[in-house]
This record gives C-alpha cells, structure tokens and sequence, in this order.
C-alpha cells in the first residue's frame, strides 16, 4: 500500500483455504556451508523500520512479527550466531522516519534493516540509508517510483503497483471474461494511477470512467453512470472506505457487475462498510496468502497466537535474506549489501533476485474474494 | 448531454433524496442563525452524534433484515427516537458550553464562531476517540460492538431491506427513496407550522426580530434559544436515521463534508429562512447530480458552489431570501 490509513481490526480473519507444500524459507537452501563461519556474527543486528504505533499499527505489527519470526527461528538453529533484533517504530509517519533513520545508521551493529513499511516513509528515509550505506529491503512499499531514485541500498520483494495494475486487467478479462469494463478512481496518486494502469490494459473493453472524492459519500451519479453503462466489471482505484460505499450503493441500486479493486481495500474495514454487498468482490494484491506455505503459518500462529496477516510472509523473506548473509559471514554493511544485491534464493513468497533497481524479478499478485464477510485467496493472477 | 437525459429520474430522485438530508441538517444552521445571527459550525457533530446513536440502537437490537415488519417499524422508530434525543441533548450541550456564557456576555460573533469551531473539533475527536474513552472507564471489552474501529467506517444493521416500488423513466423508485423524500416534507411542514402556530415558534420569531423588544415583552429569551437549539438537533436526528437508511455507514469525522454541504443549502435558500432550507437543499442535491451526470462525479462540488456563487449575485439573500423573524403568521 503506498501509504496506510489504516485502523482496523487485526487482519485475522483469512480464512484457510488452500494447502501447499510450502518451503520454510530456512537458512540451508541457499548455502553451501554455513556453520564455518559461526563466532563471527557477535554484536550483529538487523532492524524492524516501520509503524508500531498510531493509527496504521496493525500493518506495521504484521510485518515485524514477520520478521520476528524469521530472527527467532535462525537464533534457534545457530546457537553460536545470536542476531538481534532493533525496531524503529515510525508510527507511519514520514517526518519521523527521518531522525529514526539517522538513528539506525548511528548504531553499527544494525546492518541491515527491513522496512521502511510504507511508501511515504520509505520515501523520506530512503536517501538517509543510502548516504548510510544501510542495506533496506521493503516487504509492503509499493510507490513505483520508489526504486528510481538511485538509492542503492532499496530494496522490494514485492511487484510494485506497475504489475498490481495489469494483473487486475488480466483478471477481468481471462477469469471474469468481462468485455464492459467501468473504471472508477479516487484521484488519489495510487487510486489513480492504477486506475490508470487498468484503463490502458483493459483497452476497448473500457465502457466508461468516472472519479469521485476521497471522503464522498454519495455516489449516485457514479452508480447511474456504471448501471447506464451496462458493464459486467467495476474495477476502483482507492481505498477501502469509499470502496465500502461505493459497492453497497452499487448493490442499493441493483447492480450486479463484479467489483474488481487493489490491495489499499485489502482490509476488514471495507468489509464493515460495505456489509453483505462486499461478498464476491475480487481483491488483487501483491501478497502471498499467508495460508500458502503451511509451516510458516503454523509457526506464525504458534509465536504470536493469530494467523500471519498481510505482509507477514513477505517479511518474513525479507528477513531471511539478510540472515542468511550474515551466517555466510556478511556481518558489516558494505558486504551484506553486496551479498543481498547478488541475492537468489527461494523465499516461501517467491524465488527472491533483485533487479539493479532492487526491485525482485519475480512477481506474484493474488487475486483475493470476498466470501462470507471474509477475504479468502482466490487465485494467483498470471502477470507480464 | 444525453446521459443526463437518459438518466434524467434516476437521477433527479436520487439527488432528491440527498438534498432531503442536507436540508434538515440545514435547519439548524438556519434556525440558530435566524435567531442568534450566529454561524453554529459544530451543528455537524450534532448530526453524528445522532447517527451513531442510531447505529448503536441497531447493533444493541441486532435485528436481522428481512424481519416481520412490525418489528422493523418499531426498530426504526426506536432509533429515530434515540437519534433525536442524542442529537437535541448534544444541542443543548453545545448550547450550554460552547455558547451561553458568550451570549450573555454579549461576547463578539466571532468569539462564539470560534468557541463553535473548536466545539465541533472536540466532539468529532471524542467520537473519534471512543474506544480509549471506553477504556478510561473500565468497559472497552464490554462495549467492543459499540466502540469498536472507533475511526473507521460503522455500518447501520438496517432491518429495513430495500425494494423497489414502482418504475419511471428507467428507474425503480425503491422504498427507501420515498421514506426519506416524503419523511423530509413532512419534518419541514410540521417545523413550519410549529414556528407559525405555538407559543414557542411566536417566541423563536419575536427573538429573531428583535430580541431585547422579545424581552420588554416578557419572551424569556434564554429558554427561546435552548428551544431554538433543541429543535435543530431534533431535525438533525431525523436527518441521521435518514440518511443512514440510504447511505449506510457513519464515521467520526462525516459530519464535516455533510455540515459544510448543510450550511451551504442553508445559505442557498436564504439563511434564516425554515422553508428556504429545505428549498436550498433539494436544488443542492439536484445541482450535484445533475454536475456530476453533465462533466464527471469529480466537479459535483464545482457545479454545486458555482451555482451557489451565481445564485447569490443575484439574490444575495437565497432563493428565498426571507428571515425567520419576518415569516407571516
């Protein structure tokens, strides 16, 4: 999500769906030798950058139990490498970020960090860690624009909203078979841009475009427009709470064209908003069922008593890159930011490699269903 | 262009039933100002608090839609009643605290612009807050489904299920459309015929008019402005059930974008004027939708205060244009 507005309830409610045989995304895949090393990793530490705290907390939690996790489990296994975790709670706040980043690269046992959480934040301290020399590795920034600043040490393992958009518009047209596309946007940069992303992608099928306000609550005309239109889809570029209102007015009115929208709705507050007019709605996502990959499930469960949430694999990945550099005896900056940079290992998200960029090469956007006033993993959505 | 004719009942009802909420919001600005010469910007709050008061009747009562329709009546009349009484206590809160003592003190209209401003930030912050003021008492767990996601969207369980009623041009008209158009008529005819005809609505005019003459006359003027502020928390109420009826959900911080719409259908119809507010809210509703359908929902607002703008060159007093204290009797 490029920034959060997020205030809702944990994200426990993903239900169980599909089982595969994930991987644990340990320390072996990638090694070849691990344990010659040990003894050189004391006073090393990786770093949680991102919100604890304020109104987007629940995110930022996701993500640091995720990385949590993946320190625990590697302190477990390497007895004779104990690697610490620093946290740097944000709260979300861009102007924040700033002096905690200043702070992170004060520490020098810090020498890698996971995070900053979202794309306002990431924005701001990013040039800070550059200057540090600070590797980062994002598990939920997806600003594309993020990556283009020449900041070496940014890193994604996540698509950006550039393969969130085309994966919609692949959606609706090869599974939804959809050829009457009504396109609605919030005028938000992420709604949008990606509304405009999905526009061009769905081409003639396009039927009609409308763009509403953030904070409206009356959309009428817009529902006008869409039933008048006679499209079969809906896809909105926004958040969850207009999105909420908009397709129970939708509903209100009789419509019964799919509604398509993108991860800022991944959240149970569109659910509360929209009540049963959310069911069947299609949510896409950069994100891995969590449910996807059994051993990290059961393991997140057991460590903090809910079922990882958004975020939470993609975390966990991000943390493991930086675990497995530093029992391969990357324990200062310089080599660990080379060593995630020539980085290729299977996460249990996805096979993780890093353009130069630092955006991954491989990646996954899921479709996400509303069923029973509960989002549930639909599919993964072919991308490129 | 041929949208808006193709689509010209379904949207005129819709904008109907949008303009009837924002017209007996705009009651009480209206009323106040008739009577105070006063802007009561935290009559928004008013308006939330009601909403939520009536969400909360849903969420206590937790009917399921679809139910035998004496129970969906008495539920809805139960919230309208809870609405009400919310909103006019809050009224007469904010009358209390924000107001009275600057009143007295004869205090600069500005001061109580202010006092109003921050009154109305205070009590969307407490809304806002609940879930820690629920805390501080002891009761978070006990009043989870009440205070739960406390600045997220909160949805009114409305037992009443929309059906369509009859077809025109295109469009069914469903129940709920005509509950609230026809609802909104008859809360204005009776205000009007209150104001006309009581003891209370001669006082609320003789104050309006002239209110230290009001007082030679023996018109108790303290009692005049609670009943004024009481009656426009009492039409906020009605305006909260109703517009959660068609629009469903609630939240801390709704009350601004509706208040400023509020006002500005006050402002249209003429200030002061009771029937100009519901007049100046229909146009509004109708302006917006009509916007919306001839250039993109994104100018709704543009064409509303453009039209607002070109109204008020030409009749700087509203479509009306008539105070409160001038209405006839």
């Amino acid at each position: 999500m490029r920034f959060s507005v997020k205030t809702g309830a944990p994200l426990l409610a993903l239900a169980l769906a599909l089982s595969a045989c994930g991987t644990s995304g340990g320390d072996d895949e990638e090694a070849s030798s691990g344990g010659g090393e040990a003894g050189t990793c004391e006073d090393v530490a990786i770093g949680y950058f991102g919100a604890l705290t304020g109104s987007a907390a629940n995110l930022g939690i996701n993500i640091r139990n995720g990385v949590k996790l993946a320190v625990d489990q590697f302190n477990d296994e390497n007895a004779d490498c104990q690697v610490s975790l620093e946290e740097y709670d944000s709260a979300g706040d861009p102007n924040q970020a700033t002096g905690l980043a200043t702070q992170a690269i004060g520490d020098d046992s810090v020498i890698g960090i996971v995070g900053p959480a979202f794309s306002g934040e990431s924005d701001t301290a990013g040039p800070i860690f550059a200057e540090g020399g600070l590797p980062t590795i994002s598990a939920s920034a997806t600003n594309p624009d993020l990556s283009t600043n020449g900041w070496d040490t940014f890193h994604r393992v996540l698509g950006n909203d550039a393969s969130q958009g085309p994966a919609a518009a692949t959606y609706i047209a090869d599974v939804l078979e959809s050829e009457k596309v009504f396109v609605v946007d919030d005028a938000s940069a992420y709604g949008a841009g990606l509304a405009e992303i999905v526009e061009e992608s769905a081409g003639d099928s396009v039927v009609g475009t409308d763009t509403i306000q953030t904070g409206q609550t009356d959309f009428s005309a817009t529902v006008t427009a869409i039933r008048s239109s006679g499209a079969d889809s809906v896809f909105f570029g926004g958040y969850y709470a207009e999105a909420g209102l908009l397709v129970q007015q939708m509903r209100g009115a009789g419509v019964e064209a799919t509604f398509v929208v993108a991860d800022g709705v991944k959240d149970p507050g569109f659910i509360e908003a929209a009540g049963d007019a959310a069911d069947g709605t299609i949510i896409t996502c950069p994100c891995l069922p969590p449910e996807e990959s059994q051993d990290f499930y059961s393991a997140f469960e057991e460590a903090f008593g809910a079922a990882p949430a958004t975020y939470s694999a993609e975390a966990f990945d991000a943390a493991n890159v930086f675990l497995q550099g530093i029992l391969e005896g990357n324990t200062d900056r310089e080599s660990l930011l080379e060593w995630v940079n020539d980085y290729s290992g299977e996460g249990i998200t996805k096979a993780i490699t890093f353009d130069e960029d630092g955006e991954p090469e491989n990646i996954s956007v899921w479709a996400y269903k509303v069923e029973n006033g509960e989002i549930v993993a639909d599919q993964e959505i072919e991308t490129n | 262009m041929s949208f808006l004719f193709n689509n010209f009942v379904e949207l005129t009802v819709t904008g109907l039933v949008l303009g009837a909420v924002y017209g007996l919001v705009a009651l009480g600005y209206t009323l106040v100002y008739g009577v105070l010469q006063l802007i009561n910007f935290a009559h928004s709050e008013v308006w939330m608090f009601g909403s939520f008061a009536a969400v909360w009747v849903t969420v206590a009562l937790g009917v399921a839609p679809g139910s035998a329709l004496p129970v969906v009546i008495g539920v809805l009349l139960l919230a309208l009643l809870a609405a009400m009484t919310v909103s006019g206590g809050v009224a007469l809160l904010l009358e209390r605290v924000a107001y009275r003592r600057l009143i007295r003190l004869d205090a600069p209209k500005l001061v109580a612009l202010i006092s109003a401003i921050g009154a109305s930030f205070a009590l969307a912050e407490i809304m806002g807050l609940r879930d820690r003021v629920a805390g501080w008492i002891g009761l978070r767990d006990t009043l989870d489904p009440y205070v739960r996601s406390a600045r997220d969207n909160t949805r009114f369980k409305n037992p009443l299920e929309t059906e369509g009623l009859f077809t025109v041009g295109g469009y069914t008209v469903s129940n709920v459309d005509v509950i609230i158009i026809v609802s909104a008529v008859l809360m204005m005819v009776a205000l009007d015929q209150f104001i006309r005809r009581t003891r209370t609505g001669r006082g609320i005019r003789a104050v309006a008019q002239d209110s230290e003459a009001a007082a030679l006359m023996g018109v108790n003027r303290d009692r005049i402005i609670r009943a004024t502020f009481l009656v426009g928390g009492i039409m906020a109420g009605a305006a909260a059930l109703l517009y959660l009826m068609r629009f469903g959900v609630t939240r801390w911080n709704a009350g601004f974008l509706l208040g400023v719409k509020a006002f500005t259908a006050a402002v249209l119809g003429g200030i002061g004027n009771v029937r100009g507010a519901l007049l100046g809210g229909f146009v509004l509703g109708l302006a917006e939708n009509y916007g919306s359908a001839l250039i993109g929902s994104e100018w709704r607002d543009v064409v509303a205060f453009l039209l607002l703008v070109v109204i008020l060159l030409f009749r700087p007093t509203g479509l009306l244009g008539e105070s409160l204290g001038r209405a006839r009797a």
